[in-house]
């Protein structure tokens, strides 16, 4: 019923029917970002996911900074799993630099981008409770998150924001006896979340409300081009550490969780299994580390690329697929930077799940999709 | 010169103390003499010893026990003292604030965090009284389309209606508020005002979010009534009465729960989903319709529902005591009052008094009250434990709960109370 007047000027036909409601960006369910629902009654006739709030600029002041102090700045989207935001980067500096990464760093990267990928799903995880009303699950995870935050905190120095990774290995070495401790809280971590299962996994209510809302066929998912806990929630067994092993992901065993059913529930319950995989592979890395060496191949200041050249790297993030395409000129800084987030292409499922479905299920849905609204914007 | 008061000058500070100071008399006087006259235009003067005891009088009250207690007596078998003190407002009010209390304290504790602790020294004891001085002091906005008459009265209208639920309920013999023979029915009457208030004030506000709410809330009370109202039937099939004094009064050798326990559990979930608590909190959902029908009021206006819906929450807790876990009845555990110091007074020093009227509360009544206090807190631990165990639940489910399962449970409840009654299990020539 939209007849469009001028080009971005449209008129739409009102049904009575339909009342629209914005939610967000002032709205408890929403996050940084507005969904332009349109409901009958109960149900929601279309929805309109609109990002777009939290636009940082990234990309743009990525080209006025050299390969160095670009870090800080480009593990902004998500602070929460600044690690693996910036892994892409750094990989693709390491290749347009040069540079050849010391074997133990490579091993504190595996280590340190595990340990972000559960800071970030506790949080998510936390979201996800507190948008289903269950409160319990918003303070559990937020307190259980600080075991690996005061983990990365002795590995780094910061509590959130690690710039962490540079290009040629990691800034620091680990502190003395840190194997030990970080064993000792990895696995109480684990047994700490295993204990979820009770109160929130296990909830009846909570899968009477999440089973067989929002179900994205594996056709759609693919079609779709979602990536991350929302793929493998829909059956299909994709996993860059596995598919495309970077650093020293081939070395160990990883274990990809698949579900067969694509609903709410089980995008819900992809993230937490992920969890406790990122544990075993934490107790691997541990276990096969060199015990001394280098970290750090050390770049010279203002360190320049040898040709003009493009790279395209990709990592498994907390939400999926992250890459980061550099075009290089031979100067010091990028000539370009593009990073493509995950969370942007899980968005895209949205108007297609909730189309049909009653506004209860908005939240779970909306936040199953393992959205992160800053990441989106950059 | 002083940065703190550049302009001092002390007869301008001693005036402005004689200021305040006729200020506060004046006040006093306008307000406080007719809040006294009013009080004691309730109470009947007793004659002691052949002398009239008015207020003229009180300074001797002060000092003399023997005419302060027959004061204090006569002033409680008054109904503004019931209304306003003890089976009423003012302890229902005081159970509520507790609750807020320990609800806060028991779910930090449930979810690994301390919860309220530094307003009032003592484990943030005084944090209501902080939140309520921080609704009072802030603005009331009014949204601008709004019909403002319906919108600033529901409010009110809601804590009225609370009001008048929790004066319904009796808490030991005799003490009662409003005692009528058709209690029961008279409860449903006021469960019924909440819906009615609930979808005005939604509606009034002018305003999606509040309206979706208004509907939701509409929904859920008056599908959930119906069991509910089913459910109590079997208590009144099995003592034959809705006076609630005489339904508490019934249950003197066993509660009902032992009989009904499908009519106690299908009276449970319902009270939950009347209440709008977790996991029935749909009214509210924040992450979906911000918080319902309240997300426009603003101010003491919010502050004003949520007290009516702690004594709501108080009331219901109350009816099911009275319903089916025997009310005030229960073991004798307060002492009775000696009673010598009755017949002979007590010593103090060289004084031996004798004092008419002294146990002030009746054994039965201190005892029937501790019984009851003691159960209500229990059923209303109950109430609150599921905010930390479950999620929301959604529409359909809901609804599909309360038309399906818990009319079918409720039904059932009748039938185990039919069968009693006719087997004689029950009533005369049973158990009672």
């Amino acid at each position: 019923m939209t007849t469009e007047i001028m080009p971005g000027l449209a008129l739409q036909k009102v049904d009575e029917r339909i009342m629209t409601l914005n939610v967000g960006p002032q709205h408890p369910g929403s996050g940084h970002m507005r969904i332009v629902v349109q409901i009958d009654g109960d149900y929601i006739v279309a929805c309109d996911p609109d990002p777009g709030y939290v636009h940082r600029g990234e990309e743009k002041m990525a080209e006025y900074r050299n390969y160095i102090t670009n870090i800080p700045h480009l593990e902004r989207p998500v602070i929460h799993d600044s690690c693996n935001v910036l892994y892409p980067y750094v990989l693709g500096a390491e290749e347009l630099l040069g540079i050849e990464v010391p074997e133990r760093a490579k091993y504190i990267r595996v280590i340190a981008s595990e340990l972000n990928r559960c800071i970030y799903i506790m949080y998510w995880l936390a979201i996800y409770g507190i948008f289903l009303g269950h409160s319990t699950m918003f303070m559990w995870p937020a307190g259980d998150r600080e075991f690996l935050i005061d983990l990365m905190e002795k590995m780094s120095g910061a509590r959130v924001t690690h710039a962490h990774f540079v290009p040629g290995g990691v800034r620091n070495d680990l502190p003395p006896n840190f194997e030990d401790v970080c064993l000792r809280q990895v696995n109480y971590f684990e047994k700490r979340i295993k204990e979820y299962a009770a109160v929130f996994y296990d909830n009846p209510i909570l899968i009477s409300r999440t089973q067989d809302t929002g179900v994205l066929s594996k056709q759609d998912a693919i079609r779709l081009g979602t990536t991350g806990s929302v793929l493998r929630a829909s059956g299909v067994d994709y996993d860059l550490r596995v598919k495309e092993p970077y650093d020293v992901y081939d070395e160990l065993d990883i274990h990809t969780n698949v579900m067969k059913e694509g609903d709410a529930y089980a995008r819900s319950r992809i993230p937490w299994l992920d969890m406790m995989e990122s544990c075993n592979i934490i107790r691997q890395a541990l276990q096969k580390m060199p015990k001394s060496g280098s970290v750090r191949t050390k770049l010279k200041p203002n360190p320049k690329t040898k040709v003009p050249a493009t790279v395209y790297k990709r990592v498994e993030s907390g939400r999926g697929s992250l890459g980061c395409y550099i075009v290089s000129d031979g100067k010091t800084e990028p000539y370009r930077l593009k990073l493509s987030v995950p969370s942007f292409r899980n968005l895209i499922a949205l108007p297609y799940l909730l189309k049909g479905e009653k506004l209860g299920n908005m939240p779970s849905v909306y936040w199953s999709l393992n959205y992160w609204p800053v990441e989106a914007d950059r | 010169m002083s940065v703190i008061a550049p302009k001092f000058k002390l007869s301008e500070f001693i005036k402005s103390i004689l200021d305040d100071a006729f200020w506060t008399i004046l006040i006093l006087n306008l307000i406080g003499i007719p809040a006294v006259m009013m009080i004691l235009f309730f109470i009947e003067m007793p004659v002691i010893h052949g002398e009239l005891l008015t207020p003229f009088l009180a300074l001797s009250w002060i000092a003399d026990p023997t005419r302060t207690l027959p004061i204090i007596q006569s002033f409680m078998e008054t109904d503004i003292f019931r209304v306003m003190a003890f089976p009423g407002f003012g302890f229902a009010a005081l159970l509520a604030a507790g609750t807020i209390f320990v609800e806060r304290k028991m779910l930090a504790k449930l979810q690994l965090r301390v919860g309220p602790f530094y307003c009032g020294k003592l484990e943030g004891i005084l944090q209501l009284m902080g939140d309520g001085l921080k609704l009072i002091s802030k603005e009331i906005i009014i949204p601008a389309k709004a019909d403002k008459p319906i919108f600033w009265a529901a409010p009110v209208i809601f804590v009225g209606a609370a009001a008048a639920f929790v004066a319904l309920i009796p808490v030991a013999p005799g003490w009662v508020v409003a005692d009528v023979d058709l209690g029961l029915l008279a409860v449903f009457a006021v469960i019924g005002f909440f819906p009615i208030i609930t979808i005005l004030s939604a509606w009034s506000a002018n305003s999606k979010f509040p309206f979706i709410g208004g509907i939701r809330a509409l929904f859920q009370m008056v599908s959930f009534e119906i069991p509910l109202i089913l459910s109590l039937l079997g208590v009144v099939i099995l003592t034959g009465t809705l006076n609630l004094s005489e339904i508490a009064a019934s249950q003197s050798n066993f509660p009902w729960i032992v009989f009904l326990p499908v009519g106690a559990i299908v009276f449970f979930i319902t009270m939950l989903a009347e209440l709008e608590r977790i996991p029935f909190d749909l009214p509210e959902a924040e992450s979906e319709i911000v918080a319902g029908w309240l997300t426009e009021l603003s101010g003491m206006m919010y502050g004003l529902v949520q007290l009516g819906t702690y004594l709501k929450l108080y009331a219901f807790a109350a009816l099911f005591v009275v319903l089916f876990l025997g009310g005030w009845n229960g073991p004798s555990i307060v002492p009775p009052f000696p009673a010598e110091i009755i017949t002979d007074g007590i010593t103090m020093g060289p004084v031996t008094l004798k004092v008419p009227g002294l146990p002030i509360f009746s054994q039965e009544m201190l005892n029937g009250t501790l019984w009851f206090v003691l159960k209500t807190v229990g059923v209303i631990f109950f109430i609150i434990l599921p905010r930390g165990v479950f999620p929301r639940v959604r529409v359909d489910i809901l609804l599909n709960l309360g038309w399906t399962k818990l009319i079918g449970l409720a039904f059932v409840n009748i039938f185990i109370a039919l069968g009693l009654l006719y087997a004689g299990v029950l009533g005369p020539g049973g158990l009672q």
